[in-house]
């Protein structure tokens, strides 16, 4: 019984210096620019997360140790873990926001669906890069929403597209059977009215096999209709533990690997090396560099992985996954530095930030002079275009690494814009009274 | 000695019935009152009120309102979380077509919906009793979160398939979506809970709480003397599930702003389950230790490392809390399985016999 009286005050105790903590979280000091990640590496999803975790710390901490920072201002990084989980990921928000934050990265299209309305009211800008809401790449009505590269429409268009110039040409299509396997959230169904609108538009059939978030490791009734419908080719919208899954099961009823194309986010190392030999030719999108062969990168390897600053795993620098973590804090950093010149000042805020995003204008020559030429395809925001539909590649797997199979391909842009356009008038009026822009556009 | 109620005479019918009939009852719910409507508001921080308090609160209803069906009327349920989506759906509808109706009202309102589905599904617990019908409550929770994914119209054929909370006023202030302050969430949120209970509380010591009672220790002696089975427990089932529609309406308006049909998925009814058999059976304040116990023990500990000092990377503080709450339900549970209700009554026990235990 002393034990017992002990334990429980020894949890009380925790509890109350923890409320206490909770009570007395204060300001960030003056003289940094914090952001924070909000990052999983535990939980289903993991798998996918740790490897963007990674790249995201690993890059903005190298520009610490380098260069002190962006502009000669530091920047303060804290991590709080998500688990995939939307109300985590609320909770890491109301958690962070008070302490300056500059920018969110929520890495799932679930927690920035609930940010989404939060970002105009704290003043702090979204910026899901390459997921989320599609329509937030209609500037004048989500001004704090940035998805630049790229969309899901837009990554959904470049699949199509690619198909048909498997098939020689988009005339071909029709009469195909198109299969879109994808994680049965948010995240998974983003892309379906555009998929619906080219099918009707090339005559293709789309065919949809849905995978519960609860049930992702197991798909074998999912692929057992896939086998018998036997769809010319196979699209896949898979996060965390659901890609290597499907891999694996493709693989197992021998589905053409050539013809099952992933989205960017299915495009994980760990993914396709999940499927073994029988995983060789599989594809994925990616807009972010592939390999390890980078300057930036060595200069990560030195500042940062090897004086032991970070938890990764020297191997995995370079990894489809890692990169794009990078290409996240790349985004941040410059976004920081264009802000910096926009407002003269050199500890922004979240405003400051979100003049710094939209003029953000990340070209060849930029890129090469950050050590990364050929790491992305040069970018650039505009006050009306927030995602910037920029081109992506097709990457194979060849049984031990990804390589780049196609050229940059560029997305249906006048397929896509105006179903933006609708989407984001569909949002504003479903959650009428949408705020009006009154954000001026940066010059 | 602290808690000592002899010399507390009443002289009347009324004051005997009174629903805390003890002084020190009396000055300890004024005071637990006086800090949640008063001091809280004060000194609370944003996050402590949107992160600790309200989904604390909006647990604890969901918490009585399970314990209502398996603390008093002995029917074990899994359906909890599909139950509470019901009522989040229904708020959720109502205020689309509805837009111009008072919010609180459109969420005491989808209560209703979500008493009429756990109606229906309490039907069998007629012939079902015990662990059988904790599977057919489950077969609620999987068809429920199935409607919630493949029926459009429920939440308006968003093309992300989560309900987004639109902008409401109540008396000129903003009470849901973004631009909703805290502290109105709070005291929201707050204002129902307390209501609920307090009806609660009445409703439980008066004659349909006990029949409910009559029900969960023996049927047939029920039966004998009069109470009707089925109306008593699919009134139990109904109330319950009002209840719980209510918290559920609560956690998408006033405190996640957007939810997702996983966000009332099963993990969300056991969660409630453990909240009632934590905090411990038949018991209303233990609703709210429960709810304190598994939603706030976990918050404060994450923030415990840094206040000491230590840098510890954010998923092993995660791994960390995780694997100490844990042990701590388990230990618990090991040293009193009646709950944390149970507890407090032998400290209040202590405390009357103080300074000479017997």
């Amino acid at each position: 019984m002393r034990n017992f009286k002990q334990l429980a005050l020894g949890t009380a105790v925790a509890a109350g210096v923890g409320l206490t903590g909770i009570l007395s979280t204060a300001a960030q000091a003056q003289d940094t620019n914090y952001v924070p990640l909000l990052t999983y590496r535990t939980g289903p999803y993991a798998g996918s997360g740790i490897p963007i975790a990674n790249g995201m710390h690993d890059y903005l901490a190298m520009l610490n140790e380098r260069d002190g920072g962006v502009g000669g201002v530091k920047i303060a990084i804290e991590e709080c873990e998500t688990g995939y989980n939307a109300q985590k990921g609320v909770e890491c928000y109301e958690a962070t926001k008070g302490k300056g934050a500059l920018v969110y990265n929520p890495y799932s299209t679930g927690i920035t669906l609930q940010l989404i309305p939060k970002a105009g009211v704290d003043k702090i800008p979204v910026l899901s890069m390459g997921y989320g809401l599609s329509a937030a790449a209609v500037g004048e009505t989500f001004p704090w929403i940035f998805n630049v590269p790229d969309t899901y429409w837009d990554g959904a268009s470049v699949i199509i597209k690619y198909i048909g110039e498997q098939e020689g040409g988009l005339e071909n299509l029709k009469g195909k059977k198109i299969g879109y396997i994808f994680l049965d959230a948010g995240y998974g169904r983003e892309p379906i009215p555009l998929l619906e609108k080219l099918a009707e538009k090339y005559g293709f059939e789309l065919m949809q096999y849905p995978v519960p978030g609860a049930e992702m490791q197991n798909q074998s009734s999912q692929w057992l209709n896939v086998r018998r419908d036997r769809p010319d080719y196979m699209v896949m919208w898979g996060w965390g533990a659901m890609s290597p899954t499907a891999i694996k099961e493709a693989v197992k009823i021998r589905y053409p690997m050539d013809k099952f194309i992933g989205v960017w986010w299915s495009a994980g190392d760990d993914d396709a090396a999940a499927g073994g030999e029988g995983a060789k030719g599989y594809k994925a999108l990616n807009f972010s560099g592939v390999g390890g062969d980078f300057p930036a990168l060595n200069d990560i390897r030195k500042h940062v992985i090897e004086t032991g600053n970070s938890s990764t795993d020297a191997a995995s620098v370079g990894s489809t996954l890692y990169n794009r973590g990078v290409l996240n804090s790349v985004i941040i950093a410059e976004a920081i530095r264009t802000a910096q010149e926009k407002t003269g000042k050199k500890v922004i805020t979240g405003e400051d930030m979100r003049i710094g995003l939209e003029a953000l204008n990340l070209d060849e020559a930029r890129l090469e002079e950050l050590g990364l030429k050929g790491f992305a395809h040069p970018m650039k925001v505009t006050c009306e275009d927030h995602g910037g539909s920029n081109p992506v590649f097709v990457q194979e797997w060849d049984g031990k690494q990804w390589r780049q199979a196609s050229d940059w391909i560029e997305p249906m842009t006048d397929e896509v814009r105006p179903l933006l356009e609708a989407a984001a008038k569909d949002y504003a009026e479903k959650n009428a009274p949408w705020p009006k822009r009154t954000e001026p556009c940066p010059d | 000695m602290f808690y000592r109620e002899a010399g507390q005479f009443k002289t009347s019918y009324q004051a005997d019935q009174a629903l805390f009939p003890i002084l020190q009852d009396r000055i300890g719910m004024v005071v637990i009152l006086a800090i949640a409507f008063v001091a809280i508001p004060l000194l609370a921080n944003d996050f402590f009120l949107t992160s600790i308090m309200i989904p604390f609160l909006i647990f604890a209803l969901a918490a009585i309102g399970l314990n209502i069906l398996t603390g008093f009327c002995g029917q074990l349920s899994l359906g909890t979380g599909a139950f509470m989506g019901v009522g989040a759906y229904a708020a959720y509808k109502l205020t689309s077509i509805f837009p111009d109706a008072n919010i609180i009202l459109m969420v005491l309102l989808s209560g209703v919906f979500s008493a009429a589905i756990g109606a229906v599904f309490g039907l069998p617990s007629l012939r079902i009793k015990g662990l059988y019908l904790a599977v057919t409550t489950l077969a609620a929770q999987f068809f429920l979160e199935w409607c919630f994914i493949r029926i459009p119209w429920l939440y308006n054929y968003n093309a992300s398939g989560a309900i987004e909370v639109p902008r409401r006023e109540v008396f000129g202030l903003v009470a849901s979506g973004a631009e909703a302050t805290p502290i109105v969430r709070y005291f929201i949120v707050l204002g129902i809970t307390v209501l609920i209970t307090w009806l609660m509380a009445n409703v439980l010591r008066g004659r349909i709480g006990r029949s409910w009672m009559m029900i969960r220790d023996m049927d047939i002696a029920a039966e004998l003397m009069g109470i009707r089975p089925l109306r008593t427990k699919l009134m139990a089932f109904a109330v319950s599930s009002y209840i719980c529609g209510v918290a559920g309406a609560m956690m998408v308006f006033f405190w996640l702003n957007a939810a997702e049909p996983s966000s009332y998925s099963i993990r969300l009814s056991f969660q409630i389950l453990f909240m009632v058999i934590l905090g411990g059976l038949g018991s209303l304040g233990g609703a709210f230790l429960g709810a304190a116990f598994i939603w706030i023990l976990p918050v404060a500990l994450k923030f415990v490392p840094g206040l000491l000092g230590m840098d510890i990377a954010a998923e092993t503080v995660e791994h960390a809390t995780f694997m100490t709450v844990g042990a701590l339900i388990i230990f618990f549970l090991i040293v009193e399985p009646h709950g944390f209700a149970r507890l407090w009554q032998i400290a209040k026990q202590k405390l009357r016999v103080w300074p000479f235990p017997y």
